[in-house]
Parts: C-alpha cells; structure tokens; sequence
C-alpha cells in the first residue's frame, strides 16, 4: 500500500495508510481526541446546517419522495442484481461508442493500468476532477512517483491535496478546513495575497487551474453512472471541473467501480435529482454529464481516446453477501454522513478509511476484511439516521448490526465469550445472582474510585449512578407487604 | 510500466464476470419499499420491474408542469432560484438587442460562438470581435477559447422540473464552448421547454436515433461550489454566469 504524502500543514496523519492492525488502536485514540474537540465539532455542525436547509426544501419540492426513493432503490436494486446480464452489455456498447474498457480485479493491476496508459499516451501533466475510486487505489501517490505532474481540479481536493490530506468526507472533501487556514495554504504554496473571503479564495484557485486545463495531456475523472443501453458514463459535478477535464486533454481515463452500472438512461431521471438533493440540497448538481466515446468525426473538440477503467477491488465478495448486496446501491451522495451523529462527533479522519460514515463502516470490512475493520461496526448508535436519508433505501444501521454479528461468528472475543458464558452461569443460579448483586452494591464505590479497566473505558467519561442499598428483589418483596 | 496485453485484459474480464456470476447465485431480498412500487420477478425468474422507474418516478419527483404556460413558470422560477439570468424575447431581433445589451454592460471584448441558425442569426449586433470555434478549415484552438469572454451556443433543449439546459456535443459546439469562457449565454426558443427529466432524454433519444452525441450535458445554473465552509460561491471552474435567452 502507497501512503499519501505526509501534509505539510496537515495535523492529522494520513490515516489511509496504516496498517490494519493498528485500525482500531487509532480509531479509539483519534475518536478519544476529536470528542474532545469541541470547537471542531461545532465548526462541522456550522458546516452541515445549511445543508440541512437547503435538502430540506428541496425535498419539499418532491410530490413523494418516499415513492421516489423506492424507485431510486428498484432501479439500483435490479441493475446490482443483474451485474452479470448489465455489466458485459454495458461494455459491449461503450467499446461499440469508440472507448476501452481496461478490468482491475484489484488496487494494485488499476494503478498499473493506469500507469501504462499515461506512457502509452506520452503524457506529462495530469490533471484530475474528484475521484473516490482514485483515492481507494491511492493513484496519486503512484502516479507522483512515477514521475507526472498531478493536481486536482476540484476545490476541496486541491485543497486536500496542498494540505497532504485524504478527503475528509467523500462529498465535501475539506469541510473540516477554515477559511483562514486555506488563505495560508494559497499563500505559501501560490504566493497569493490573505484574504478572508471564501469568493476571492476560489477565485485565485480559479485561476491557478485554467491554463492547468489547457496545458494538461491526460484528464483523469471517476464516474457516477454507467448506462448500460447506451454505454455512456454519467459524471456529477458542480464546479465544472470535470466538464474541464474531459474537453481539453488528448486523452481522457475514467475510473469506476463495476457496480456503477444502472441498466437505462431513463433511470438517471430519477438518480440525478436524487443524488443532488440527498448529497448536497440541490434541485440537480450544476453539470450533469453523459460521456459516448470521444471526439467523434465532425465534433471541434474532444479528448483522442477515452478509457475506463472497471475496478472490483473485492466488490464482488460484497456482491456475494445477499443480505448487504444492497450496500452496492449507494450513489456515493453522503448524506448517511451528513446525519451521522458518530461521525459529526468523531470527524471524518478517525475512521481511517476511504469511505467515511455509515456506509464506509458497512463496506470497509468487506473490501478491506472483516477481521481488523469490524470495529466500525460499533461507531454507530444504532439510530438508523443514516438508512432514513438513504436516497436508495440501503440497510445501513442493520448491516452495521449484521457485519458484528457476523464477526463473533468468524472471529469471537474470548472475553466476550468468557463473559456471557459467566452471565449464563450466574443467572441461572438466583442465590448466585443475588450474591453477585450484593457484592456489585458494596465494591462500587470503590470501582468508581478506582476506575479499573475495562470499567475505565467507561468511567472515562461518564459517571455511574450511586450503589443502591438494596436489590431490586427486595424492595419489591418489601413494596408487596 | 508498459500498456497490459489484451489477453491479460480478456483474462481479467474474464476473472471478474465468473467472480460476479459465482456471487449473483444467491438471490437478494428485495428493498424495504414504503409504497406502490413493486418489483417481480420476470418468466425467467430474474428481477425486474413491473413500472419503469422514469415513469415511476414522473408522478413523485418535482413537478414539471402540465402545460406549456406552467412549464414556462416552473422554468423562469427555477433559473431565478438557480441565479441564472433569463430573458424572454418575442423574437430574434429582440434576442439580438438583449444579447448587444449583455455585451456592453460587461464590456465583452471577444465572444465566442458556433454555426448554428439561432447564434448566427442574433450574433450581428454584437459589439465585439467574435471567434467562431467552428468554422471551416480552422483547427479549434484552446487557448484562443480560453480569451474569449462569453461562449454563445444553441441547446438540445430546457427542462422546466430542474431548470436545466440540455447541451450535447452535436449541437451546441462540442465540449468546451459551453463550459471555459467566463459566461455561457443560451439562445432557445420556447418550443424547446420540456416538462421532466425523462422527457429532455426521451427527446435526445429520438433526436439522435442510434448514435448518441459523445457529449450530453445538464446544465443547472451557473458553476459553483461550497468547498470552502460550505458556503456558496459562484463560478468555480466553469462559467460565472449563466444567461438563457428565451426566443418566442
């Protein structure tokens, strides 16, 4: 695994990168540390209020968005589930459209793939509209050391990538970052003048990127939709960074993961609007592009050749899962996250993974292993926020439920084990129970003041009610005469 | 690092559709839906649908309008909202004022433009120089497009639900005209305002039976971002202004 360069402002590590084993240790530790932060976590909800706003309204505008969520999950439901009719048709007629498809069954073959067609292309200068699929197979770093010059296109990613960081969120990439702290990075890394102006930031990055466009060989997107019928790939965007990409550069490559495929364009009438109010309180997000082939005979401009990259980097082994193959529904919208309250308490950098969140806690031990990321399936409270703002009905909260589950089957705690079978031992002898509860009332005092592990991960920050002086048993035996 | 051969690719392909049908052998539960749409299963014991999801989703998404006149409302209501500039015209000697207007107001220097009857037809009256990215014999030159002040093209067609314009590479000159200049003015005329998504689709569909533009676009009001504390901005990478120039 390749680690994202280590920031030059940046205060968190780059947490994609460590090793499994240690997932959990710095989950508890960065979650610990982010609690804590109370400024922090006030700054994010300041950030999501006027989310909340404005999905609101736009939600508003729907005449049933209940019914047009079940038809949002019945058109990724039956695309998912037909993956091996879709998936070669879909192909078939983006190859008849002038592309090439290029299949990665892992991280490591879609970065050599990709290596291999900027050398085919001769390429120097690499420039990139925002990509999830890109940073789960940590392209930039291979690409950087393979010598290309690479920037990010879209703001908050340039913006992360300046600061050495992954994407905080996967739909906000840098909502954790202050505007006078981007002012600072503008102006050490272009030499632009302070400014506390969120428009006057955007424009010096405005025009930083335009001859970047022009100059660039390569243009590098994600894709949000793959159609089927017609073999075109669907791109969602705001800034028109990506419309920039795939009109300038001689050649474009896109990268997507297999179950991207939707099986109509008629579909997309119902996920495009979805997908922006959900993600981001729009009516539809500013550019929503379908992309068939490039240049074609008599069109003035367009990229030479257009290549897509299909990545399965263990979505298959999810697609196994009958009961959370449904988790391949999302559209990557974010507002699971945007609800969360583990996630607007702990941030987006704790949870150590490319998908942050709800969903990213669901899929992650799939395609990264059960073993060392089932602890995500505790970073929830089991409130079922996240499956409520599902545009596509996905299970969330029971599928965090179901990945724990599933872990004490495959990998049980001897503890926990240990533990229940003590509780079965003890509850089934009612003198044992309440010898047990004798004990409890007179030893707490003293565990509270001592605070022993594992009571301490507990008693760190919460307190326990004072003893009562006598078992629930008794006073109800004394409240009956 | 060379290119993969493709029998490497066909083995890959190959690798990963075995790995899908393996997976697809246990079937899913259907999705826990709140209404009336309902999935079955096809004669061949595969999912399917018994109601297209467009149509579905026709009934429950925005509202669109019922007629031409409530169309026309939802439109203009949403360009409002989207901040985009809208101008209804009763003809194109009126769209040519408004346009000489726009240009002097912000003191266009060089526009840009493709051969299409509506553009030519109101680009007289323009007070500055144009560059016509289409034109014959001429290589379409990127930086010379990157100078230009606004890009004027033609449009697929308007859709009322969302206040988008639908633009292609086909008929609005190719990809770059409508997104590098600083300001993207649309010349339509009212025949073109359609009701829904799935109507705007529908109508490229027939428009370009068989061979789809390589480049269709929704355009939803002018560029914009909120990367910097959410906090909306206009014009991040692609046009600042959007003005739609409605004819008839």
């Amino acid at each position: 695994m390749i680690a994202p360069n280590p920031g030059p402002t940046g205060h968190h590590p780059p947490l994609g990168a460590h090793e499994p084993a240690t997932a959990k240790k710095q989950f508890l530790h960065d979650a610990a540390e982010h609690v804590r932060d109370t400024g922090h976590r006030a700054f994010v909800r300041k950030a999501l209020g006027g989310y909340y706003q404005s999905r609101d309204t736009q939600k508003a505008r729907y005449r049933d968005w209940e019914q047009a969520r079940d038809a949002a999950s019945l058109a990724k439901w039956s695309a998912v589930n037909r993956l091996d009719e879709l998936l070669p048709r879909f192909v078939a007629n983006f190859e008849a459209n002038g592309g090439t498809v290029h299949w990665a069954r892992d991280a490591a073959e879609a970065r050599d793939i990709v290596l291999g067609l900027l050398e085919q292309a001769g390429a120097k200068a690499v420039i990139k509209s925002k990509c999830m699929t890109s940073e789960e197979i940590h392209l930039n770093a291979a690409m950087e050391a393979a010598g290309y010059d690479v920037v990010e296109s879209d703001l908050g990613e340039f913006i992360q990538q300046l600061r050495g960081e992954p994407p905080y969120h996967f739909v906000f990439p840098c909502m954790h970052v202050r505007r006078d702290e981007i002012s600072d990075l503008f102006q050490h890394h272009l030499g632009t003048p302070s400014t506390d102006s969120p428009e006057e930031l955007t424009m010096i990055a405005r025009r930083h990127m335009r001859r970047l466009y022009v100059e660039a060989d390569v243009g590098i997107t994600g894709a949000n939709f793959l159609v089927a019928e017609t073999g075109q790939i669907s791109i969602t965007e705001n800034e028109g960074n990506a419309r920039l990409t795939v009109a300038l550069p001689r050649v474009h490559i896109a990268i997507s993961g297999i179950e991207k495929v939707v099986e109509r364009l008629d579909d997309l009438a119902v996920l495009l609007p979805m997908l922006a109010t959900a993600g981001a309180g729009q009516p539809m997000t500013c550019y929503n592009t379908l992309y068939a082939g490039p240049r074609r005979e008599g069109e003035t401009d367009g990229p030479e050749a257009m290549h897509l990259v299909l990545l399965d980097n263990s979505r298959t082994a999810l697609l196994a899962d009958a009961e959370q193959r449904d988790a391949l529904h999302c559209i990557r919208c974010g507002a699971c996250l945007n609800v969360c309250p583990i996630f607007k308490n702990v941030g987006g950098f704790t949870y150590g993974t490319t998908y942050q969140g709800p969903i990213g806690s669901v899929i992650t031990p799939h395609l990264r292993g059960l073993a060392n990321w089932n602890h995500l399936s505790g970073a929830s409270s089991l409130c079922g926020a996240c499956t409520d703002a599902c545009p596509v009905r996905i299970d969330i909260h029971h599928h965090l439920l179901q990945n724990r589950r599933n872990a004490a089957r495959t990998s049980p705690s001897w503890l926990e084990k240990l533990g229940h079978k003590a509780f079965v031992f003890v509850a089934g002898r009612p003198w044992l129970f309440a010898a047990g509860g004798w004990l409890f009332r007179r030893t707490l005092p003293l565990a509270k003041a001592l605070k022993p592990p594992p009571l301490s991960a507990w008693l760190a920050t919460r307190d326990l009610p004072p003893a009562p002086r006598q078992s629930f048993r008794a006073a109800w035996r004394g409240r009956k005469r | 690092m060379s290119t993969r051969s493709p029998a490497d690719n066909a083995m890959a392909r190959e690798a990963i559709l075995a790995r899908v049908r393996e997976a697809l052998r246990v079937p899913a539960p259907l999705p826990h839906l709140a209404g009336h749409a309902a999935a079955a299963p096809t004669p061949n014991g595969r999912p399917g649908l018994t109601i297209l999801p467009s149509e579905a989703g026709r009934p429950w998404l925005p509202d669109g309008g019922d007629t031409p006149e409530e169309s026309l409302r939802i439109l203009a209501d949403n360009l409002a909202k989207l901040r985009a500039i809208f101008f209804r015209v009763p003809d194109l000697g009126a769209a040519a004022d408004c346009l000489f207007a726009q240009a002097r107001e912000r003191d266009w220097q060089r526009v840009a433009w493709h051969d299409h009857p509506l553009v030519r037809g109101i680009l007289s009256g323009v007070p500055s120089s144009t560059h016509q990215i289409d034109a014959a014999g001429q290589a379409f030159d990127k930086h010379a497009l990157e100078a230009c002040d606004a890009g004027i093209t033609a449009c697929e067609c308007l859709v009322a639900q969302t206040g988008s314009i639908l633009v292609s590479s086909d008929s609005c000159g190719g990809r770059a005209l409508s997104i590098l200049p600083h300001c993207h003015v649309v010349i339509a005329t009212l025949d073109q305002v359609v009701p829904v998504l799935a109507d705007a689709l529908a109508l490229v569909r027939d428009r370009h039976d068989g061979s789809l533009p390589s480049m269709l676009s929704f355009i939803t009001g002018p560029s914009r971002t909120g990367d910097i504390e959410r906090i909306l901005v206009l014009g991040a990478h692609g046009p600042k202004e959007l003005i739609v120039i409605l004819v008839g």
